[in-house]
């Protein structure tokens, strides 16, 4: 199984061309996930302990506002990253995550990664420009949506 | 030169409404049929000028396919005056048609290579042509991908199409939406979002992306960064034509008239110019 997990990871687009040993602390990090369809991985304002890699399924990162039905503003998928408010102060989701369809995934414990960032620098500053990657993304992403490029007057 | 009738590319031919089918709330296609004589070729890519008599003229992309018929289909949001006539018509009103005109999409230089279709909003309908061709000479090409982004799922154009086409063997097609509720099954997220999920080989494929200009910008530039050269990136631009063959000058953009030298442009030659506030 781990033997399993490290290949995976290895393997894992993200984390392409990273060192042998720092894949070998991100394993002692790692652990399968299985959600149900409609089982919340994270709720809004809960513990961001963890982020995912998925292997299969779809998750829908969704805001809740009263009275409306919760709109979804994302969603991942198998070859995806998910998650990057365990390395952000103070480390709180900031969305639902909720399976669209049954998801397989690997956690990363985000404690356990925070503690292994301090203590190997070099581990903490590939994962932060890595995930810094993901964020530009997901800001020029965000700032289409905003944009509405496809109305009738944009 | 002309689609049927008149060899003058200044006097449009009558052309009759032979069917209108519901797309969505806002977009309806037509069919068209000629008063007189036979259909004319054209390449996908190209555009006509129809004309709604007592109201005005306006270019629309040809959305049909090329090798079926002898009727012309194009697909039309009512956005204004003009396009609000146009997808009221009835079938057995007439429409003015001149045309074809401009530049097509390159399937030449696509032969036996991966196509890659990059569509935003009503930007699917002058591809659609792109994609029978190359569903009706799949031997002449390699893989086919279609990547589709729509404002919400009821904005979605030809959904039935796009699950027979995801059925076809070596095509792919991914659908995404910029907002959803908890009813919609598939992908939210911006049309860029889908290129992880593409095996794309950047060597050996040409791209054809129509939309709204900062989309088809955002995706050029992302496909570049994925190792596409500029010159394989095919976008479809739009101005404000009007006669439709380079004498009037509305279409100008910076040295080029899009009516006549695109609406299809490599995006290697009008990279500068997209970036230019004041064009």
């Amino acid at each position: 199984m781990v033997e399993s997990l490290e290949r995976f990871i290895a393997e894992h687009k993200f984390f392409a061309g990273m060192r042998p040993e720092h894949i070998a602390l991100l394993v002692g990090c790692a652990s399968n996930v299985r959600f149900g369809a409609g089982a919340y991985l994270f709720r809004e304002g809960g513990d961001a302990n963890d982020f995912y890699l998925i292997r299969h399924g779809r998750v829908a990162l969704e805001v809740f506002a009263p009275q409306r039905q919760p709109l979804v503003v994302g969603t991942v998928e198998e070859g995806d990253v998910l998650g990057w408010s365990w390395l952000v102060p103070p480390h709180v989701w900031r969305f639902h995550g909720r399976a669209m369809d049954t998801t397989v995934a690997i956690a990363l414990d985000g404690r356990c990664l925070r503690t292994k960032c301090d203590e190997h620098t070099d581990l903490g500053y590939e994962l932060l420009k890595r995930f810094t990657g993901i964020m530009v993304q997901r800001l020029e992403a965000t700032r289409l949506q905003l944009i509405d490029i496809y109305s009738a007057a944009p | 030169m002309n689609l049927a009738s008149t060899t003058d590319p200044m006097v449009p031919a009558p052309w009759t409404v032979r069917d209108v089918r519901t797309e969505t709330y806002d977009t309806r296609t037509l069919t068209l049929a000629p008063a007189g004589g036979a259909r004319g070729p054209y390449r996908p890519g190209q555009f006509s000028m129809l004309w709604v008599f007592g109201v005005g003229e306006l270019p629309i992309s040809i959305s049909g396919d090329p090798d079926a018929g002898d009727r012309l289909i194009y697909t039309v949001r009512s956005v204004g005056k003009a396009t609000r006539s146009l997808v009221s018509a009835s079938p057995g009103d007439t429409i003015g048609v001149r045309g074809p005109f401009g530049t097509a999409w390159p399937l030449d230089a696509a032969r036996n290579k991966d196509v890659l279709v990059v569509a935003g909003g009503i930007g699917l309908a002058p591809l659609r042509g792109v994609i029978y061709q190359v569903l009706n000479h799949a031997h002449e090409y390699d893989r086919l991908f279609v990547l589709y982004g729509a404002r919400t799922p009821r904005d979605v154009l030809y959904p039935k199409e796009l699950r027979a086409w995801a059925k076809r063997p070596g095509v792919q097609v991914l659908t995404t939406v910029d907002a959803g509720r908890r009813t919609w099954r598939g992908r939210v997220g911006v049309v860029t979002t889908l290129f992880p999920h593409v095996d794309l080989r950047p060597e050996r494929t040409v791209a054809m992306v129509c939309g709204p200009e900062i989309m088809m910008r955002f995706v050029a530039r992302d496909l570049v960064a994925r190792g596409m050269a500029p010159g394989d990136v095919h976008l479809s631009m739009e101005r404000n034509m009007k006669c439709a063959v380079g004498f009037c000058g509305h279409c100008q953009w910076g040295p080029h008239f899009i009516c006549r030298d695109g609406p299809v442009f490599p995006y290697g030659t009008i990279r500068p110019l997209l970036d230019r506030h004041e064009l």
